[in-house]
C-alpha cells in the first residue's frame, strides 16, 4: 500500500498525461452537468417557492425524494431511454460523455432545486414586504428574495457539484468506462482497483479527496459569509 | 407635487376577526399626520391598506393629485396616461404600479437587505431603472440626510436598531415619495436615535412636499411631530386629537 501511495504521488507530481486527461474529462462532465442542473434546479426551486399551483406539494415531495435517488437506478432508467431500442436511442448518446452529463444532471438537479427552494422560503417575509414597499414589481421582488437567499442557493449548487463529481454508478452504466473517451476519476478508481493497479486509483482518490476538501472549504466560506452579525 | 389621501369606509378581517371597521379619513397633501392607538388597534393594517400593499375587504382608497389635474380627460387618455377619475376639483388617481411607486411605507422591522448600507438605499432607484452611479449619488445624499453617510460601505445587518430605522427612512426618501408612511418608527429605538429620527421627520416636512403619516402609540411623540393626530381604537378611527 505504501508503495502504491508513493507511486501515486509521483504520478501526480509528474503530471502524468493519462491522469490529467481523466481529471480534465471528469471536471468537464461534472461542470457541464452542474450548469444544466443549476439552471433547471434554480428555476424549479424558484417556481415552487413563489407560485401556488395544485400539484405544488407533490412537486416539493418529489424534489426532496429525488435528492436521495440511487445513482445506479438513475443510470438504469437513463440506459433504457438512451439504448438503441429506447425512445431516445436514435440520438446515439449511449456510452458517450453526453450521456454521462445527462446522468449527472439528473442526480444534481433535485439537490439544487430542493436546497434552493429551502433557502428561498426561509428568507424573512419582511424582505418581500420591504421590496414591495419600495415599489418593486412581483418579478423584482422575487429576484430580491432570491438575492437574499444567495448563500443557501450557492450551498445547494456546491453540494450538487460534490454529488456529480463523486458519482460512479450511473455514469458507469451509461458511459461504459471507455478508456480515453468516457473514463472519469470515479470509474477509473473502480476499474483500476478491480485490476489491482492501485497507483492510479490512489492518485485519483487523493485528487478526489482534495477536490472534496476544496468544495467543502468553499461551502464553509460561503455559509460563514452569509452569517453576518445582526447587532453591533 | 404631493398627494392627498381619501379613505372611505375601509373594512378588513383576518380569519373572521374584524381588524378594521369602516375607517374613513381625508388627509390633505403635504402635512404630517399621526395615527395613534394601542398595539392591536389596527394601525399597521390601515397603513398597509393606505400604502396600497393590501386590498381592503370593503371600502375605497383614493389618492388625489394636487394641484388639480388640468388637461381635459380626452387629451390625457389620448396620450395613454394613467388618469383615474377626474372630478371638478381634482383627479382621483388609478390604483396601479405607477401610483404605488409614488408612496412608500417604512416597516417596523425595516427589512434590511443583506448587503451594504449604500446598496440598500440605492435599491429603490435601481428598480426604477436609474443607473448605478446616479443611484449611488442620490443614495449618498439620502444617507447624509439621516446621518449615516459614514457607514455607507458597512454591512447593513451590522447596524444598531436605531441606525437600521434611519436606514429604512433613507431608503424610503431617496425615491422621493409623495406620501411616506412610517409604522412605529421609534418603537425599538433608544432615546438618542428617537430624537434623531424625529428631527429627520421634521426636516423632511421642511425640505420636501411630502405627506407623512406616522403610526405611533406615543402621544407625546405625536404632539411633537404632527399638526393633526387620528386616534384608532379597536379597528375604528374614533376621533382627532390636537
Amino acid at each position: 500500500m505504501i508503495e502504491g501511495i508513493t507511486k501515486a504521488f509521483s504520478l501526480i507530481a509528474g503530471l502524468d498525461l493519462e491522469l490529467l486527461s481523466i481529471i480534465f474529462l471528469s471536471l468537464r462532465v461534472s461542470g457541464l452537468a452542474l450548469v444544466i442542473a443549476a439552471c433547471a434546479g434554480l428555476a424549479l426551486g424558484a417556481i415552487v417557492s413563489f407560485s401556488r399551483f395544485p400539484a405544488r406539494g407533490l412537486v416539493i415531495t418529489l424534489m426532496n425524494t429525488f435528492m436521495g435517488l440511487p445513482p445506479v437506478v438513475a443510470g438504469l432508467f437513463l440506459y433504457l431511454i438512451l439504448s438503441r431500442s429506447g425512445p431516445l436511442g436514435f440520438m446515439g448518446l449511449l456510452y458517450s460523455p453526453s450521456a454521462m452529463v445527462i446522468a449527472q444532471s439528473i442526480l444534481a438537479f433535485p439537490i439544487v432545486a430542493s436546497l434552493s427552494h429551502s433557502a428561498i422560503v426561509n428568507v424573512d417575509p419582511i424582505i418581500k414586504q420591504a421590496s414591495q414597499t419600495l415599489g418593486a414589481t412581483p418579478f423584482q421582488t422575487s429576484l430580491n428574495v432570491m438575492r437574499e437567499a444567495r448563500y443557501g442557493i450557492m450551498s445547494g449548487v456546491i453540494a450538487a457539484f460534490g454529488r456529480a463529481v463523486s458519482e460512479v454508478g450511473a455514469i458507469l452504466v451509461v458511459g461504459g468506462n471507455l478508456a480515453g473517451y468516457t473514463r472519469v476519476m470515479t470509474t477509473t478508481i473502480a476499474l483500476e482497483t478491480d485490476k489491482g493497479n492501485f497507483e492510479l486509483a490512489i492518485a485519483l482518490g487523493i485528487i478526489l479527496i482534495m477536490l472534496s476538501l476544496i468544495i467543502n472549504g468553499f461551502l464553509h466560506a460561503v455559509q460563514r459569509k452569509g452569517m453576518v452579525k445582526t447587532t453591533v | 407635487m404631493s398627494l392627498g389621501l381619501n379613505a372611505i369606509n375601509i373594512c378588513k378581517s383576518y380569519n373572521g376577526r374584524s381588524v378594521l371597521k369602516d375607517c374613513s379619513v381625508s388627509l390633505d397633501s403635504g402635512g404630517i399626520y399621526t395615527l395613534m392607538g394601542a398595539n392591536g388597534s389596527g394601525k399597521s393594517t390601515f397603513l398597509r391598506i393606505c400604502a396600497l400593499l393590501e386590498q381592503p375587504d370593503k371600502g375605497e382608497i383614493n389618492y388625489l393629485s394636487d394641484p388639480p389635474f388640468c388637461p381635459p380627460l380626452s387629451e390625457v387618455e389620448s396620450r395613454g396616461e394613467s388618469t383615474g377619475r377626474v372630478t371638478s376639483e381634482n383627479t382621483i388617481l388609478r390604483n396601479d404600479m405607477g401610483l404605488k411607486r409614488r408612496m412608500t411605507l417604512v416597516l417596523p422591522g425595516v427589512g434590511i437587505f443583506n448587503t451594504t448600507v449604500l446598496k440598500n438605499v440605492a435599491y429603490g432607484l435601481k428598480i426604477r431603472g436609474i443607473n448605478s452611479p446616479a443611484a449611488e449619488e442620490k443614495a449618498d445624499k439620502a444617507l447624509e440626510f439621516v446621518g449615516l453617510l459614514h457607514k455607507k460601505n458597512h454591512a447593513a445587518l451590522t447596524l444598531s436598531s436605531g441606525e437600521a430605522q434611519r436606514l429604512g427612512i433613507a431608503r424610503a426618501i431617496v425615491i422621493g415619495p409623495e406620501v411616506l408612511f412610517l409604522d412605529e418608527p421609534t418603537a425599538s429605538v433608544d432615546q438618542e436615535n428617537t430624537e434623531i429620527i424625529e428631527d429627520i421627520i421634521l426636516n423632511l416636512r421642511k425640505d420636501k412636499m411630502t405627506t407623512v403619516i406616522i403610526a405611533t402609540h406615543d402621544i407625546s411623540q405625536a404632539e411633537r411631530l404632527a399638526g393633526a393626530a387620528l386616534v384608532m381604537r379597536n379597528g375604528k378611527i374614533t376621533g382627532k386629537a390636537f
